[in-house]
């Protein structure tokens, strides 16, 4: 048995230098080595949805039984005496619903690693620290975008038609994937904070539930006590919501798209900077 | 510059637990340093701060001439770590999990897959290669766990508890891997509750308790702190052993007589055995004992940390965790 045999691959030495120059190595450590680690963080994360796949369960079926349960049971209290099909109207908010639930697997999958002491391997590795958030971010919102189209497939086989301009219609799943990559730091956040699996499972429904329910996601705001209307008008997910009907469905965008890019930024610059931060905090 | 390790003064408290305190050690380049210690003793707390992933509360400590805070970034290409509980993911097969850490060491491709061939080789997973971890035994686990430690080839690793929880077969096997990586000049840095594991791979041993270093040194130069040597005197029941044991008192260094009633042994601390071996079986013969087995014992590690510390390990782990509550 030979462990080192010539010509063997070795870390190349750089010798240590000044704490300025240790710092701005770091800087430029972390953005040289990012994309590639992300890549496998994310590779990493999306083998466990192929083992696993019974973890996609609530994203395949959910908008099935959501589209389902809305549309018939409800549809046509709500529907009734407006000038609108209720299945178009309902099909933005299920979107986003069914990919909140999807992305905020993030934070639960990192509460675990950091749980199993998983993340003590990756910390004594040469790798970029923001990978290890990274990887699952970008894994669970490629998911929830492809998830998108399988959504779209199953509300059109329910009777659901789009009705407004191509380019909209064509960017409308676009928007559903990047407002979700935002969420999922967001859930990151959370999976770093409580730093336990079903505790962030637990923050996950209370997080999601009141937010999509207490907006224009499945019925209009206007049908709301005064008191409520006042917060699903400031609810993100009211913005998107709304922005993702408009572009099916042709109705005004401008105000909900600045709304909605505020919120996008806030989440994926703001969130997930102090995500980062508190993940490379944790000792 | 001949050590790969050396620590200065490095203490670690969590709030009011104080897991570390003015720890010195020094390991030199290529041997193995076993780091002895019962449960809660701060092993897996200077192994963490060795392996960059804390930081110590004070003092200083420089891995292969790398500073571990100051210079961790580079420090981590160099380090090996098994951590105590095996750091494998369930899903991934083996190859995967090796693939995963070489990629992660910034490895090209190609040599990953070769490297993780050689080392499924090595570690005997030739077969499980290809299967999700979640089906591997415990031993498997820990001999993947170490084999995605060393995808790297690195000169440093550290190993914390590596075969806690192994039956005696596979603790064997893995014992040979780690002999097999120190013939091959790697430094191994690895803690164990078990004095028989230390005595068998490290060249050094560091003993602590409590956070604080209580004894270094060889095995032999443990055993000889302990400061004797053992005469056991094996008879037929336990009427001759507690007469045994009469005779024997007078011998021993401190006039008292330990009693196994169980096996029928009666043993006594002596300065040097040899000499005086005679004189006993002439005494025993006298009372009309007969002796079964007489045997001069060398004191084991137990004896070490009985004789450093005033309690057995076993006690020492017990107090330790009454501590926390
Ligand atoms: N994160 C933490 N927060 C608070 N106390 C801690 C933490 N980690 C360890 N400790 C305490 O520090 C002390 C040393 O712990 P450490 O894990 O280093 O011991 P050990 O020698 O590795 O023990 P074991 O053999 O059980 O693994 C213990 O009293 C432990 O309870
Ligand atoms: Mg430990």
């Amino acid at each position: 048995m030979n462990l080192h045999t010539a010509n063997e691959w070795r870390p190349q030495t750089v010798p240590p230098s000044t704490p300025v120059r240790e710092a701005i190595g770091s800087v430029i450590y972390e953005f040289r080595w990012l994309a590639a680690d992300t890549a496998m963080m994310a590779w990493r994360n999306l083998m466990h949805y192929r083992r696993n796949p019974e973890t996609l369960m609530s994203t395949i079926a959910g908008p099935v039984m959501f589209l389902f349960l809305f549309n018939y049971v409800f549809g046509g209290a709500i529907g009734a005496g407006r000038d609108f099909n209720y299945i178009d109207y309902l099909v933005p908010g299920v979107l986003i619903q069914n990919n909140l639930f999807t992305v905020m697997n993030t934070g639960i999958g990192i509460a675990s690693d950091l749980q199993k002491g998983f993340v003590d391997r990756y910390r004594s590795l040469p790798m970029a620290r923001s990978a290890v958030l990274g990887g699952r971010v970008c894994a669970t919102s490629l998911i929830s975008f492809v998830s998108v189209y399988w959504t779209l497939a199953i509300a059109m086989l329910f009777g659901m038609r789009f009705h407004g301009d191509l380019l909209p219609v064509l960017l409308m799943p676009l928007v559903v994937g990047v407002f979700c990559f935002g969420v999922a730091w967001l859930s990151a956040l959370v999976g770093v904070t409580v730093r336990n699996a079903e505790t962030a499972s637990a923050s996950t429904f209370f997080i999601t539930i009141p937010l999509t329910f207490l907006s224009s996601t499945f019925v209009p705001v206007e049908t709301m006590p005064g008191w409520l209307q006042a917060f699903a008008e400031v609810n993100p997910i009211t913005h998107v919501v709304n922005l993702c009907r408009n572009m099916a469905q042709g109705g005004p965008l401008e105000s909900y798209a600045w709304i909605t890019a505020f919120w996008i930024a806030l989440l994926i610059i703001g969130v997930g900077t102090l995500a980062t931060w508190s993940y490379r905090r944790i000792s | 510059m001949d050590n790969a390790i050396e620590v200065r003064q490095i203490s670690k408290s969590y709030g009011k637990v104080v897991a570390l305190e003015n720890v010195d050690l020094n390991v030199r380049r290529g041997s193995v340093m076993g780091l002895l210690g019962p449960n809660g003793a701060g092993k897996t707390t200077l192994v963490r701060i060795l392996t960059t992933l804390l930081r110590p509360s004070s003092g200083s400590a420089t891995v292969l001439g790398y500073d571990v805070v100051r210079h961790a970034r580079h420090l981590r290409s160099y380090i090996g770590l098994a951590g105590q509980s095996a750091a494998v993911d369930d899903l991934l097969t083996g190859r995967e999990n090796i693939h995963m850490a070489g990629r992660l060491y910034h490895m090209p491709k190609r040599e990953v897959q070769k490297r993780a061939q050689d080392l499924l080789e090595q570690f005997d997973l030739v077969e499980a290669a290809d299967r999700s971890v979640k089906g591997y035994s415990g031993g498997m686990r820990r001999r993947l766990d170490l084999a995605a430690s060393l995808v790297a080839n690195p000169p440093m690793i550290f190993l914390d508890e590596p075969t806690t929880g192994l039956d005696p077969r596979s603790r064997l096997e893995l014992w040979d891997v780690i002999r097999n990586l120190v013939s091959e000049g790697t430094t191994v840095l690895l803690t164990t509750q078990y004095l028989e594991e230390a005595d068998q791979l490290a060249d050094e041993i560091t003993v602590i308790d409590l956070g604080k270093v209580i004894a270094q040194g060889t095995a032999d130069e443990l055993k000889h702190q302990a400061g004797s040597e053992f005469i056991e005197v094996t008879v037929r029941d336990a009427e001759e052993t507690r007469r045994a044991a009469g005779v024997l008192s007078n011998f021993a260094e401190n006039n008292e007589c330990d009693i196994n009633e169980e096996d029928n042994i009666a043993s006594i601390m002596v300065e040097d055995g040899a000499p005086l071996m005679v004189q006993i079986v002439r005494s025993l013969d006298a009372e009309d004992i007969a002796v079964a087995n007489m045997a001069v014992r060398q004191p084991t590690l137990d004896d070490v940390f009985l004789a450093l510390t005033g309690r057995t390990a076993e006690e020492a782990a017990t107090e330790s965790e009454q501590d926390q509550d």
